[in-house]
């Protein structure tokens, strides 16, 4: 609605590259992004039939399919439940020291899933299954939920929670009937990121010896090396992944949601009283838990493991290595992601919502489908690139590039509409708009899809063992040969380097998420 | 001769229409109101002038250049068309001096700036933020940042809807004065007739998608084309008449009419409720009634009166007037003073 419709009829020059550039970039990074899809499809329909009859009715199938169901039912309910809990405590009760509550629950981003199975299971040998996978995970993922959610408390106006209150209701109820569905786009927003990504984890699942598609999978390519068959699991778990986006489309669309000028004002409805123990009880146990655990255990071990000769040398060259990777991932990212961003939200059609939805799609797919995706393509179409650093910059993109288009999105969702229009009134061409306006007013969001994909990528596993050009080592895949050998005294450092290197990115997250509205007052 | 003029302006989204066929001339320096109900399409217009959205078909000329004829299409940043949105919409991360500024050139800049910061009486509040501003002052700054690049024309989205009812009058008059001494042409879209009314020295009555009249807001309320142009910018009496010799036959006496209208026997004239008078007692053209609504506006009352059933009598009248106040119930003697409009 907001802007024109593609023109009909013959259009002049002017007008046409208004349009067509904009739609034009979107599509072809769509494509880009898709080509692991492709992949995924060609190689399954080389098996064939006959082949997929067979592989299906393995009883490893069913099996699968009902861990991955299992266990991404009770992780996202479990994250759902504490991250909204742990935000409407934050952010609208009189619980003390709200600050540091904040970061607190938001630090656990930083510990890398396969880090944090390997704390637990170095610790806790018992701890390994399903049960094992749910508490690692939810430890791992709830922020994903919390931070969301805490962000649309602190952005929303209590008037409607006010009204409810003078209505005679009570704060539970008033919780229950006016808090929770004001923040459903962000539940649910929250909840589609931890299911996707409980899809496509690979080494903590491996570490706690639990079974789900992307491990199978990742014994399919490594052991067998069968592609066609792996290709076939991989299908399904992208027919998973369509399926919880197509529910996320059906449960409400998520359009702008307008922004009007009044921000939160912060004034806490409900007094805890006698219920402060336990609030304060039930968050420092998720802290503990989520936090504590990781920390004892990193602690514990480059203690225990500094008695052995700590290779200082090259830890700091992987450090350096994943460094490199991951900024130029997140680069390639960001700067790929602003059109389709764009695209989307300035032309609300079918069109643009699909190209969207098609860009998260990657996401769902296993680290080891899309980096045999991606060799694949360059053994196949670019073979002086194979084993090349770009490949690796590639792999990281194509799994990497819905954070950065979330994050931009997220941005321009706050741009007051009808700006753009205004400065092209004013005489402004459409590049310098884009330059003299749209950039600069998400110029937070583009910060934080600079971090998140660059925090992501630095501690990424599965891709990177495949796609990484021969001798090169990053933090992770140093990580990964130790724990393999069982030598945690080793793997302590490259966890505790991880675990560190992210924490300065979630800071920024955090505070780019939740102080949004207080931007530009403090400048 | 320069100015605005459109012609058979049709656009829409997709195969829906929501302009149809729309003709309208502003003469240069006029402001112009554009009324119509909402969803009549009259923000889409403003849209399509400014270049936000495309023709089908049509002409739109400003001066002597052609903006938009449904296949040669002006960027709407060479248009030098000025946009005021409905809420501003000023650039957040730019200070006020900074939002003004946006349209101008480096050199002379800041002078212009300063130039307009008077203009719109916020000296000494250039380095605020529009979040640090009142409602009425992001207004003033949206129309100065409109204003500083020197548009041929300006288009004014109503730009008062989100003003509290105080403030809109205030601001709507400073506008109204500003665009004057600034000598700049303007079209302002609202769905509200006293704006409309009070503001333009043009309006245009806007009805799905086409102009159904335009005209000064005194030819407009008081020789509107049809009934419902009459009841859009205002209250209206209809009566029933018989048409004779340029004058009106009514239950009311024989009223004289403002317009030229053939002889007809069914014929429908329109009363504003400032020419309904109420006496005491019954005269010659005066038709008895019961009052059945009164209240007090504070200038004036108004007064809504039922007649007895009958073939040319009203049913119902609304009369304003101005002092001593009947009771509900009471018997009044109606009379209809001055002339009456022929509505077709």
């Amino acid at each position: 609605m907001r802007n024109p419709l593609p023109a009909l009829g013959p259009a002049p020059l002017s007008r046409c590259r208004a349009v067509g550039v904009l739609p034009l970039l979107a599509f072809a990074v769509v494509a880009v992004l898709a080509l692991p899809l492709v992949f995924v499809g060609m190689q399954a329909a080389q098996a064939g039939w006959a082949e997929a009859g067979r592989l299906f009715s393995r009883p490893l199938v069913g099996t699968l399919v009902w861990h991955t169901v299992e266990l991404t039912a009770a992780v996202t309910s479990a994250c759902v439940v504490i991250g909204f809990g742990a935000a409407y405590l934050l952010e609208r009760t009189d619980l003390p020291g709200r600050r540091w509550w904040m970061v607190l629950l938001a630090l656990p981003l930083a510990v890398p899933e396969f880090v944090r199975g390997y704390s637990w299971v170095s610790l806790f040998p018992a701890v390994h299954g399903y049960w094992g996978a749910v508490l690692v995970m939810t430890c791992s993922l709830y922020p994903l939920v919390f931070l969301p959610v805490a962000a649309t408390l602190r952005g929303r106006h209590t008037a409607a929670e006010e009204v409810s209150r003078s209505l005679g209701h009570g704060p539970w109820f008033t919780m229950w009937r006016v808090t929770l569905p004001l923040c459903r786009p962000a539940l649910t927003g929250g909840a589609l990121l931890v299911s996707l990504y409980l899809l496509g984890e690979y080494g903590a699942f491996a570490m706690l010896r639990y079974t789900t598609f992307a491990t199978a999978i990742y014994t399919e390519f490594q052991l067998g090396f069968d592609a066609a068959s792996a290709s076939l699991l991989a299908l399904v778990l992208v027919g998973l992944a369509l399926l919880l986006l197509g529910l996320d489309a059906a449960t409400g669309r998520r359009g702008r949601i307008a922004v009007t000028g009044r921000a939160g004002n912060g004034s806490r409805l409900a007094r805890l009283g006698r219920w402060r123990i336990a609030a304060l009880a039930g968050l420092i146990g998720v802290v503990g838990i989520s936090l504590g655990v990781p920390c004892y255990a990193l602690g514990y071990w480059l203690i225990k493991g500094s008695s052995t000769t700590l290779p200082s040398a090259s830890v700091f060259g992987a450090t350096l290595t994943t460094l490199g990777y991951a900024f130029a991932a997140a680069l390639v990212s960001t700067v790929a992601a602003v059109p389709v961003a764009l695209y989307a939200w300035r032309r609300d059609t079918r069109l643009a919502r699909a190209a969207e939805r098609a860009a998260y799609v990657t996401r769902a797919l296993p680290g080891i489908a899309v980096a045999l995706s991606v060799v694949f393509f360059a053994i196949r179409y670019a073979q002086p690139l194979y084993q090349q650093p770009p490949l690796l910059v590639a792999g990281y993109v194509i799994l990497y590039f819905p954070l950065a288009l979330t994050a931009i999105r997220g941005a321009l969702a706050q741009v007051p509409p009808g700006v753009e229009e205004v400065a092209r009134s004013l005489g402004t061409r459409p590049t310098a708009v884009l330059l003299r306006v749209t950039l600069p007013l998400i110029r937070p969001g583009l910060g934080a899809a600079l971090a998140m994909v660059a925090l992501t990528a630095s501690t990424e596993l599965t891709a990177t063992l495949l796609l990484r050009p021969t001798g090169t080592d990053t933090l992770a895949t140093r990580f990964w040969a130790y724990t393999s050998g069982l030598a945690y005294g080793a793997a302590a450092p490259y966890a505790a380097l991880m675990t560190a290197m992210s924490v300065p990115s979630v800071l920024l997250l955090t505070r780019r998420t939740l102080g949004a509205d207080h931007r530009v007052e403090t400048s | 001769m320069s100015g605005l003029s459109i012609s058979g302006l049709h656009a829409g989204h997709g195969r829906t229409g929501i302009l149809d066929g729309i003709d309208l001339a502003v003469p240069n320096g006029a402001l112009a109101c554009v009324l119509g109900p909402s969803g009549c399409g009259k923000s889409t217009l403003l849209r399509v002038i400014a270049g936000f959205h495309p023709a089908k078909s049509g002409r739109i000329m400003l001066g002597d250049r052609v903006l938009d004829d449904g296949r040669l299409r002006l960027p709407a940043e060479r248009r030098r068309v000025g946009y005021v949105p409905q809420d501003g919409a000023l650039f957040p991360h730019l200070s006020v001096a900074g939002n003004i500024g946006f349209g101008l050139s480096r050199g002379g800049r800041r002078d212009r700036v300063a130039e307009l910061v008077e203009l719109v009486g916020l000296t000494g509040l250039e380095k605020r933020y529009p979040h640090q501003l009142s409602g009425g002052q992001q207004q003033r700054v949206a129309l100065a940042r409109a204003l500083a690049p020197q548009p041929e024309l300006l288009l004014l989205d109503e730009p008062f809807a989100a003003l509290d009812a105080a403030l809109r009058t205030e601001v709507r008059a400073e506008v109204a004065a500003m665009l004057r001494r600034a000598g700049t042409t303007a079209i302002l879209v609202t769905h509200d007739h006293e704006e409309a009314l009070t503001f333009a020295d043009v309006i245009a009555v806007m009805r799905d998608g086409r102009i159904a009249q335009t005209g000064t807001p005194d030819a407009l309320y008081h020789r509107p084309a049809d009934a419902g142009v009459a009841r859009f910018l205002g209250e209206a009496n209809l009566l029933a008449a018989e048409i004779e010799n340029g004058s009106a036959r009514t239950a009311f006496g024989e009223l004289p009419l403002t317009n030229a209208a053939h002889e007809a026997r069914n014929a429908m004239v329109m009363v504003r409720p400032r020419q309904v008078r109420l006496a005491a007692s019954a005269y010659p053209g005066t038709v008895k009634a019961r009052v059945a609504h009164c209240h007090f506006r504070g200038h004036d009352y108004r007064v809504e009166i039922v007649t007895a059933q009958g073939d040319d009598l009203p049913g119902r009248l609304i009369a304003y007037i101005d002092t001593a106040p009947p009771q509900i119930g009471d018997t009044v003697h109606v009379a209809i003073h001055g002339q009456a409009h022929h509505c077709p």
